[in-house]
């Protein structure tokens, strides 16, 4: 088991390390002068140079490649040009406020997700059925923001009962005041991503319930409501597992534009505005840092899986 | 003795509703099983018989309805039950064995609680619960019962999975034991094994049995009653003894015929058929169900459903003619193929196809795998080489290096008519390509289901003797007329076809480009048993027409005693026997063919004393030292020979002129030993 | 030739059109698949003929009547500036159509051929690709083409159909690999070789053909996905050039104004993207239904 997980940890440092090259080329494609753009067009050559000495633009590619990863295993996550601070500055308060609104969406989603799954399962065919797999899906590809744009049309404007903005404005928030202003954003996240995970597990609930094992637990004298909790749920949720983590990515990006319509002092508003002004430390650190986040839970979900999972178990600690 | 049946079942009508159409499957079915006796049912796909077997135990899928009639256990009605009463019932009284028993477990929840949970079921509490399963489980002789308490479905094999079954089944003494095709997929050792130990339990316990199965041998085997079902309707029924010695249904004779008994061979007679396909499921008819088939047909079997005849003590038959029935005529279907085998062909009987030292192994996990160990075998211009051996024997695998599908390792060698080949088929000539090939199990998966039929085969023609794409096409029509595929179908798609006219395309394709040498790999498996005939008799045909030679894998042995000249028996890799049909057939035989020819029922029901392999088969990374066998061996103990068994692995030597063997125990001794 | 063969090889090919009927059939009993082609429709004809219909140009600002509610002349009301938010709409439908299906169609011949050679060559090419694959999916397909199109300084619609393409390519060729995995499993592609055919013939003339049903679901669920994300991408204020009249920058710069109860300008742009979305999303329901089967 021990090797197993080491040889899953060897490849999530292996994808970290390709997302690096991604993410570091990527926003050295441009040619061009970032200098100029912020320092303006009064600057002097002597600026320019100065500039880009300070922030080590005028190395060779490769070679700020490799001090920025360097600088990136050390904890160094470079220095903001836009507003000439450490990054981590900018970046570690958002991603946690960012992480606020994630956990919180996410323990609302996983839940009635799978159970919407279930439901839909157990009803196959019937009008409940229909509307939760068919309304599922059609709003999982309305984007997050005009769901978010509806949201707060209908609650915040025309109903009024609930709060537009992702953070409390006023004073100091109680806890319960913060909880409340999240309701909306999650649930703009929570209408995308509802719909993908429902449908799996609707279906692996589904090949559970057709399969030979489940006959035979109805045929051994089970009751049909004892068959489906004792041995259906366990063989159907596996797989849940596995999109579940399929789905973080889109979790993340959701949260970008959720947090800039709800205004929300979060990773999304930080990485609009470093794309806007080519702030390349902040960006670049900023991906790695989600990118990170993502990388750990797919590593987290696939242990998990592993271990739940009796055939790969038992080949593992063989 | 008007005892009260187990179970009853009264003119039962069951439906399935496919697409919105409803279709019978099952039409006004009758028969009883008295206590402690097992009746068998028998058919082929599509007669309804898994319905029949699920009916018994109430269960019918989402689809399903009873339509009519009724199904009595003891007595009572179960149509009229409620949902509970029926769940007690299985509880105790009625239990269920499968025909996948793997796939029949939970892959989620280990094999202990699985047994486990039936007694719970009765009440009993958790700890004691785990007892009583472990009692379970050594009643199936299951070894080392612990350990497989703590397994999970997918740890175990097939047979051993079945095992658990059964002791889930008998765990709680039901009255009643219905067994769905229980043994067909496994290994002929072990369906041997499986069956011996459901006599053994059934002595034990008197439960009554209703068994499912297409296997005529192993219905004769384990039945008292026999009834024989055909498109939904029980067309037969009575004793054992009654229905195979004394047939009465053009149904049951047909099939009787058409089965390859021991004694039969290609050369000397040809196999009967029955013409048509089964139809079907849920097919019209007004009168009788097998109208469309029957040799003894006349107008009023298309308008009027016949009644039931008693044509002997407990003997029914669904018949007008059931009195000539035995005397009907022989439906033996002729081929009027040409192949138009090149004229340089050389003579039958010299040797063809020369393997030797074929060997593949492959790494898994830093272990050596041997899946095929130093086969050295050889086939005759015209002759038929039937491969012999259950699974983890190599047979698919030979195929493939032989094809050159797979690359096989370094020293073996393939000689094609004095030609030796390369290892990989691309590196070969078009012509050596097209000298060998191959008709695969499964037709589904060998016909690309996006090409028509013609294109199927005339492609191959087009790439394997060079012609343009018109004369290919002609000739594919040929070919196919030639193997009894209508014009009509031509433009068909392979999933518009029944098994048998696929695997007639098949065929056809891989006569495309005249070849010498056909592999056969479980050519009719997959197919019925009335279907089987038609396609044996065809190669057969083109076998004599044209000299072809044929390598013919199967795990039926009455088929492969049919159609081979020359026979090779493998285990684990190896070739354990070598030598002609009769000679492999009629012994003496080296010990593992000895306990495979023991392990199949008889159709004619004569009783074989089964010679038993102990164990299971090892696994090919890790094989046993010297002999692969000795583990398992029924003739090592008290040959004298036990210390080389058990260090030396044995050469394959000639112990009698074109008869080969791999044992170090003397050909005399197995001989005398084997007569006893 | 003789009679026989000509009569197999002239009959009809009703045997092929018989599949692709009850296919059709199986469709059109599909009332959401009907919903959504219905839908789908009407906005490829107003993508055609949207400019033509239109009763003021997108662009004419009216000063006369900023921010007025619907009404007999200005149906979706007004903007800001005045401008018709009914020809607006009617505008952006041919951009968000034509960049959605270039971007998918792309994506799906580059990762079509990816997964393609992957799924049937196996070995070092296979190996690679899922790993790029899957670091590619770890980051979210947003930041990734927010980021790209920051780095080309994409103000232009062709760079951000450019980079969904590639951005989506990983994951079809995912998707194509793994049914081309099963296949290449099939004994047909054995019985291929059997027969001396040449890789090029074995990918294209045999194994293609089964792999396009999902390879064309494949390609409706992206569309969907490209609406989506083109609308998003727009509304974050990249890869549009300024003053283009698409969906997403209408609702980014219009829908503060909710605050003030002019929602209009907000909801119509919305209930656009909403609608084309969705109709794609039914359509590529109902062909995973049938193709299923």
């Amino acid at each position: 088991m021990k090797k197993y997980i080491l040889n899953r940890l060897g490849l999530s440092v292996v994808t970290m390390f390709i997302v690096a090259t991604i993410v570091f080329f990527l926003t050295r494609i441009l040619p061009g002068n970032v200098a100029r753009r912020y320092l303006g067009r009064s600057a002097t050559e002597e600026d320019l140079v100065k500039f880009n000495a300070k922030f080590g633009l005028d190395e060779p590619l490769f070679t700020q490649f490799y001090s920025w990863l360097g600088d990136l295993l050390t904890g160094d996550l470079g220095t903001s040009m836009a507003f000439n601070k450490p990054a981590s500055e900018l970046l570690l308060p958002a991603i946690g406020y960012s992480s606020r609104l994630a956990l919180m969406s996410f323990l609302i989603i996983v839940p009635l997700s799978i159970a919407g799954g279930i439901v839909a399962a157990m009803y196959r065919g019937k009008l409940v059925d229909r509307i939760l797999t068919v309304g599922g899906l059609s709003a999982a590809v309305i984007p997050e923001f005009v769901w978010a744009v509806t949201l707060i049309l209908v609650f915040g404007v025309i109903l009024g009962v609930l709060p537009v903005t992702a953070f409390p404005t006023r004073g100091d928030p109680t806890f319960f005041a913060q909880m409340e202003h999240l309701i909306l954003p999650s649930t703009a996240l929570l209408l995308v991503l509802f719909g993908y995970i429902a449908r799996i597990t609707r279906a692996s609930v589904i090949e559970a319930l057709e399969s030979d094992y489940m006959r035979t637990a109805v045929l051994k004298g089970l009751s049909r409501r004892r068959a489906v909790v004792a041995h259906v749920l366990r063989n159907a949720l596996l797989p849940s597992i596995a999109v579940i983590a399929s789905q973080v990515p889109y979790l993340v990006g959701g949260l970008v534009t959720v947090e800039i319509v709800f205004n929300y002092p979060g990773f999304g508003t930080i990485l609009r505005d470093a794309v806007g002004g080519r702030d390349y430390a902040v960006l670049q650190s900023g991906v790695m840092l989600t990118s990170l986040v993502i990388v750990l839970f797919q590593l987290a979900a696939d242990i998990l899986f592993a271990v739940l999972n009796p055939r790969i178990r038992s080949r593992i600690t063989e | 003795m008007s005892t009260t049946p187990s179970l009853e079942l009264r003119n039962l009508q069951v439906q399935y509703t496919v697409r919105g159409i409803e279709k019978d499957v099952l039409r006004g079915v009758s028969f009883s099983i008295a206590p402690g006796e097992a009746y068998g049912l028998v058919g082929e796909s599509g007669c309804g018989k898994s319905t029949a077997a699920f009916a018994a135990m109430r269960y019918l899928p989402r689809n399903g309805k009873i339509s009519g009639g009724q199904i009595l256990f003891e007595g009572n009605d179960m149509t009229a039950m409620s949902a509970d009463a029926v769940s007690n019932l299985r509880k105790s009284a009625i239990s269920m064995v499968y025909q996948n028993p793997i796939a029949a477990l939970n892959p989620t929840v280990r094999i202990g609680n699985q047994v486990a949970e039936v007694f719970e079921l009765l009440g009993k509490s958790e700890s004691d619960a785990m007892k009583h399963a472990a009692e379970a489980l050594t009643r199936v002789q299951i070894a080392d019962v612990d350990s497989v308490m703590r397994r999970y479905p997918h740890q175990l094999s097939g047979g051993m999975a079945q095992r658990v079954v059964i002791a889930m089944a008998l765990a709680t003494n039901p009255r009643l034991l219905v067994m769905d095709e229980p043994t067909t997929g496994l290994d002929a050792t072990v369906e041997a094994e499986v069956l011996d130990l459901v006599r053994d339990l059934r002595r034990e316990t008197g439960t009554a049995v209703l068994f499912i199965s297409h296997n005529l041998g192993v219905i004769r085997h384990m039945c008292d009653r026999v009834g024989v079902l055909y498109a939904g309707s029980l067309v037969e029924q009575g004793t054992t003894e009654e229905i195979f010695n004394n047939p009465s249904h053009p149904y049951t004779v047909g099939l009787l015929r058409c089965i390859p008994r021991g004694g039969l061979h290609k050369n000397t007679d040809r196999l009967d058929t029955i013409l048509g396909t089964p139809p079907a499921l849920g097919a019209k008819f007004d009168g009788c169900v097998f109208v469309d088939r029957c040799a003894l047909v006349e107008d009023r079997c298309h308008t009027t459903m016949p009644e039931a005849v008693q044509v002997g003590p407990q003997h029914m038959a669904r018949c007008i003619h059931h009195d000539k029935a035995q005397s009907m005529p022989r439906a033996i279907d002729a081929v009027q193929v040409s192949v138009s085998a090149p004229a340089n062909r050389p003579t039958t009987g010299t040797r063809l196809l020369d393997i030797d030292h074929l060997s593949k192994a492959f790494t898994q996990e830093g272990r050596t795998v041997r899946v095929v160990n130093d086969v050295s075998l050889s086939v005759g211009v015209g002759e038929t080489l039937g491969l012999v051996g259950e699974s983890g024997a190599g047979k698919t695998t030979i195929a493939k290096l032989i094809l050159g599908l797979t690359g096989s390792d370094s020293g073996s060698k393939v000689v094609l008519d004095g030609k030796t080949l390369a290892a990989t088929l691309s590196k070969r000539d078009v012509a050596d390509v097209g000298a060998m090939q191959i008709v695969f199990q499964n037709p589904d998966q060998a016909l690309n289901r996006r090409h028509s039929v013609t294109r199927i085969v005339s492609r191959a023609v087009q790439k394997l003797r060079g012609f343009n794409s018109n004369e290919s096409d002609d000739r594919a029509h040929e070919l196919l007329s030639g193997m009894r595929v209508e014009a009509s179908l031509h433009s068909a798609r392979p999933s518009q076809l029944s098994g048998g006219l696929k695997q007639r395309v098949a065929i056809s394709r891989a006569f495309a480009g005249s070849p010498q040498l056909v592999v056969c790999d479980e050519p009719t498996s997959a197919l019925d048993v009335s279907v089987q005939a038609t396609i044996l008799n065809l190669l057969v045909d083109l076998q004599k027409q044209d000299g072809t030679s044929f390598i013919f894998i199967s795990h039926d042995l009455g088929v492969v005693r049919y159609i081979s000249d020359k026979i090779a028996v493998l285990y684990l890799g190896r070739v354990v026997e070598f030598g002609d049909s009769n000679q492999v057939f009629g012994g003496p035989h080296h010990p593992y063919t000895e306990a495979l020819l023991s392990s199949v029922p008889n159709i004619d029901g004569s009783v074989r004393k089964r010679i038993p392999l102990a164990g299971t088969v090892p696994s090919p990374s890790n094989p046993p030292a010297g002999c692969v066998l000795n583990p398992r061996c029924p003739r090592m103990a008290g040959s004298g020979v036990e210390g080389l068994c058990t260090t030396v692995e044995p050469e394959l030597k000639e112990v009698e002129p074109g008869h080969f063997m791999r044992c170090h125990i003397p050909f005399d001794q197995l001989r005398t030993t084997q007569q006893s | 030739m003789n009679a026989s063969t000509s009569a197999a090889r002239t009959k009809s090919n009703a045997e092929r059109k018989t599949i692709r009927a009850e296919r059709l059939k199986l469709l059109r009993r599909n009332k959401a698949f009907l919903v959504g082609a219905l839908i789908l429709g009407f906005w490829l004809l107003i993508a055609v003929f949207g400019s033509i219909i239109a009763p003021h140009p997108y662009d004419a600002m009216d000063f006369m009547a900023v921010s007025k509610k619907p009404s007999g002349t200005y149906w979706f009301g007004t903007n800001k500036l005045g401008q018709d938010v009914y020809s607006r709409v009617l505008a952006g439908t041919q951009l968000i159509v034509w960049m959605s299906f270039t971007a998918t169609a792309l994506g799906t011949i580059v990762g079509g051929t990816l997964g393609l050679a992957a799924g049937y060559f196996k070995g070092w090419f296979d190996i690679i690709l899922m790993r790029i694959l899957e670091a590619i999916s770890a980051i979210p397909v947003l930041i990734v083409a927010l980021l790209a199109i920051a780095a080309l300084d994409g103000q232009s619609s062709s760079i951000t159909v450019g980079v969904i393409g590639f951005v989506f390519a990983p994951n079809i060729a995912r998707t194509v690999r793994a049914a081309v995995l099963s296949e290449a499993e099939l004994e047909y592609v054995a019985a291929a070789r059997l027969r001396a055919e040449r890789t090029p013939h074995i990918l294209f003339k045999e194994i293609l053909p089964n792999v396009l049903p999902p390879i064309i679901v494949e390609f409706t669920v992206r569309l969907g996905y490209a609406i989506f994300a083109i609308a998003t991408l727009s509304f974050l204020g990249a890869g549009v050039e300024a003053g283009s009249p698409n969906w997403g920058s209408q609702i980014s710069e219009n829908w503060a104004y909710i605050f003030s109860n002019i929602w209009w300008p907000t909801l119509f742009p919305a209930a656009a993207i909403a609608s084309l979305a969705v109709s794609v999303n039914l359509i590529s329901d109902g062909l995973l239904e049938v193709f299923e089967v």
